[in-house]
């Protein structure tokens, strides 16, 4: 045990492990908090489809060789967001389709990008390190620590200020209307949190495991406590206690950090799963 | 005094019209019943009535004393609602959203207003239960209270007693009529003609043949006559 103590100290004397720390708790405290909006909306799946997209538009940033990716990929991502949300509300085309359509569009385009314009020698490394998140948390520059904090600061602030807003948008959008909230505008600030708080995440575990960031600390919450404001702080609570001991068994066991916490993210559901059927509490 | 008057107007979406040439005036303490077949267009008319959806044609306008977002409305519970990790006081509350003025938090006054609808619907027992776990008739109270804290003028109600066994739907009625005694001007989308004709002071009846009018003018109506004889009423 003392071994292990020394080991993580000698880790966390290491600069890179500190800002992996510090930006892996701010996104995961980010990603949880729309959860269960997302989840409630029927939109979990928004986030794999924006994950894509922020790919496609990453690929397009280093084909182009911008230094400052964000330049490119958040303003796409977060249109993205905004058309996607918008087809949820008018159908034309259903949303789970548009969804669909979009996601794989902007994988195959980026995928495409990076193998006629390559980059780098090793192009799957690259793709693979984009989708998984492999080891990019470990590789934060000073200036991405500081826009990531930045970011989170601002998601947070806006998730406080509007949260009764958000309440009152996700539990029942068209008394919300006609009692004169503006659902539209708050629409589109979920969108647009959504959109950001899927670029940062990228960096921590890769675009084809954010979902699971954003919807399994809401649905592990929601199988226990009943109030919004309860689920909502245990799904913060628990997003980012587990990123954190995520990071730290991957520095541990030498594994990618990504899939180490969706992994952990997965026993959690599991665990309150289980508590919440032996409680009683009516399935969500 | 005039709430709200309906002239000449056509309601629909794009494809078409569903109803047209719908005139009718709600005056302050009226309890309407809109009644009428599916498709003949009452959610279409609750709709257009809560801002949700712009007449084809017409106007309707809204009395001095009511601004458009004034208008309480109970709404028929949606899938999201029934698996919403929600507690009483926590949907009641949301209902104080519309007090126009933006603040970030609810202030002692939207406090205050949430107990008082609480109680006057008799749910202040069940303020820190989680809103999925209560019975049909529970959720339509928690929701009436929303809708009071939103205003205390008028209220439209979409088939508020949908789903609720005999006894719980005869409660209902009961507690809408009372609000109505209490001054609340009452809009009721129903099925439901005999109760419509029991508790109701006016009806709106949509469809190829329409009627708007009195309880007791459309009881003696030929119109009205076929179809409470249906509904097994004299």
């Amino acid at each position: 045990m003392s071994e292990l103590f020394s080991r993580l100290s000698l880790y966390l004397s290491y600069s890179f492990v500190r800002y992996a720390l510090i930006v892996g708790v701010l996104i995961a405290l980010c990603s949880s908090l729309l959860g269960v909006t997302l989840v409630l909306k029927r939109f979990s799946f928004i986030g794999d489809g924006l994950s894509h997209v922020a790919f496609g538009a990453m690929s397009v940033a280093a084909v182009v060789g911008l230094t400052n990716q964000m330049l490119i990929v958040l303003p796409v991502t977060i249109l993205c967001a905004v058309l996607l949300l918008r087809t949820g509300q008018k159908a034309r085309l259903q949303g789970d389709a548009s969804v669909a359509i979009i996601s794989v569009t902007a994988l195959a385009v980026g995928y495409l990008l990076m193998n006629v314009f390559p980059t780098s020698s090793n192009v799957s490394a690259d793709v693979c390190g984009t989708l998984f998140g492999s080891s990019s948390i470990l590789n934060l520059r000073m200036a991405e620590v500081w826009v990531s904090i930045a970011l989170s600061v601002v998601t947070v602030l806006v998730f406080v200020i509007f949260y009764h807003r958000i309440f009152a948008v996700t539990f029942d959008e068209n008394f919300a209307k006609a009692t004169g909230v503006k659902t539209d505008l708050y629409n589109l600030i979920i969108a647009v949190i959504i959109a950001v708080v899927i670029v940062l995440a990228m960096n921590l575990v890769g675009s084809l495991l954010i979902s699971a960031l954003i919807i399994f600390p809401a649905l592990s919450a929601m199988r226990i406590f009943k109030s919004f404001l309860s689920v909502t702080i245990c799904s913060t609570v628990l997003s980012v206690s587990t990123a954190l001991l995520g990071i730290f068994a991957a520095i541990l066991l030498k594994t990618p950090v990504g899939p180490t916490i969706v992994a952990g993210e997965a026993l959690v559901f599991v665990a309150f799963w289980i508590v919440g059927a032996c409680m009683g509490v009516k399935k969500a | 005094m005039t709430q709200i008057k309906v002239q000449d107007v056509s309601l629909g979406y794009e494809t078409g019209a569903i109803v047209s040439h719908l005139s009718f005036e709600v005056k302050e303490g009226d309890y309407l019943a809109i009644v009428g077949e599916n498709g003949s267009g009452k959610s279409t008319l609750m709709k257009t009535l809560l801002g949700l959806l712009k007449p084809l044609a017409g106007e309707i306008v809204f009395g001095d004393s009511l601004r458009k977002n004034e208008i309480g409305y109970l709404p028929q519970q949606t899938v999201v609602q029934r698996d919403f990790p929600a507690s009483v006081s926590e949907v009641v509350i949301s209902g104080c959203l519309s007090n126009g003025k933006f603040h970030p938090f609810y202030n002692k006054a939207d406090k205050a207003l949430a107990e008082a609808n609480m109680k006057r619907m008799g749910i202040t027992a069940l303020k820190d239960r989680s809103y999925r776990e209560l019975s049909g008739g529970q959720q339509q109270r928690v929701l009436l209270a929303r809708a009071l804290c939103a205003t205390e003028k008028i209220l439209l109600l979409d088939e508020p007693v949908s789903g609720l066994d005999p006894k719980v739907t005869m409660e209902m009625y009961d507690l809408i009529k009372q609000l109505n005694d209490e001054g609340v001007t009452i809009i009721m989308i129903s099925h439901d003609i005999s109760a419509a004709v029991r508790y109701a002071d006016h009806i709106l009846h949509l469809g190829e043949k329409m009627f708007f009018g009195e309880v007791s003018d459309y009881k003696k109506s030929d119109f009205g006559k076929l179809f409470l004889t249906e509904g097994g009423e004299k």
